[in-house]
């Protein structure tokens, strides 16, 4: 996982770099909390340019994550969500909470 | 009699979950004789994703027992048959049910076989208790028809 935080806008961007199954959330979720609960950030967000693959293993890893950051009061988002990860956030209702937006409104190099 | 194409194979792995990748990318390849849209290929590893991720995480309690995938292309349809020999489900209406999970501490979501049941064709689920489960799933894969394929068509037949 690639981890950005720009300290100005309190902002942390967590770059997902693999494949996200029940193998690999256990690392994710482990490093994700850890940089939240460190950073102290106001806003969250989880890139997955990278992610090729997601089973549903990943709705409850974001989820999880979203709570950690709602209670240090962060709001989440995530950006570049291909259309085959999209699908499986659509079935269960979790872009209602944690939405995708667009790349653009973001930093514009690494921090 | 089976036609040239059609094709089987046998995977038997561990319940270890470094092979759930290696699972859903060995089905992807032996599914890509069927020449699958890039959408159906990732329902496919998905939905393989899934039921092997249920064995290793609820059929069995250590890392060492066996999981078996059956697959069979036949037409343009594969079957894909997955099998433990662990716990089996209880209430297999129950199991199916949209976010129903025994494992929340997990983190799990319940939306295992709801993904199953929407990228798949076909899905039955048999289970007996202490003896173990099997999937079996089919996917149709869609062909292209040549005459419905106005583009297609028009193209070969410039120049005529």
């Amino acid at each position: 996982m690639n981890i950005k935080y720009k300290d100005e806008d309190k902002l942390l961007i967590l770059e997902i770099t693999e494949e996200i199954d029940h193998h690999t959330t256990e690392k994710i979720r482990r490093l994700a909390d850890y940089e939240i609960q460190r950073r102290s950030p106001k806003r969250v967000i989880f890139d997955f340019n990278s992610v090729v693959f997601m089973d549903s293993a990943g709705i409850g890893m974001v989820i999880g994550r979203y709570k950690t950051a709602s209670m240090i009061g962060a709001k989440m988002e995530m950006i570049n969500v291909r259309e085959s990860i999209r699908k499986i956030f659509e079935m269960t209702g979790v872009l209602k909470i944690i939405p995708v937006v667009k790349e653009e409104i973001l930093v514009e190099e690494n921090v | 009699m089976k036609k040239m194409c059609d094709n089987e194979m046998t995977l038997e792995f561990l319940s270890k979950s470094c092979n759930e990748s290696f699972a859903r990318i060995t089905v992807a390849a032996f599914a890509a004789a069927l020449d699958p849209t890039i959408e159906e290929l990732a329902d496919i590893k998905t939905a393989v994703s899934e039921v092997v991720t249920n064995s290793i995480i609820h059929a069995y309690d250590s890392s060492d027992e066996i999981i078996k995938i059956h697959c069979k292309i036949i037409d343009n349809e594969i079957i894909i048959e997955i099998s433990d020999t662990g716990k089996g489900i209880e209430d297999i209406e129950q199991a199916r049910k949209p976010l129903y999970t025994s494992k929340a501490e997990l983190e799990r979501s319940g939306m295992g076989f709801t993904i199953i049941e929407s990228f798949m064709d076909d899905v039955k689920i048999e289970s007996i208790v202490d003896i173990g489960t099997k999937v079996t799933m089919k996917k149709i894969i869609k062909k292209d028809d040549f005459s419905e394929n106005e583009d297609t068509y028009n193209f070969l037949n410039k120049g005529e």
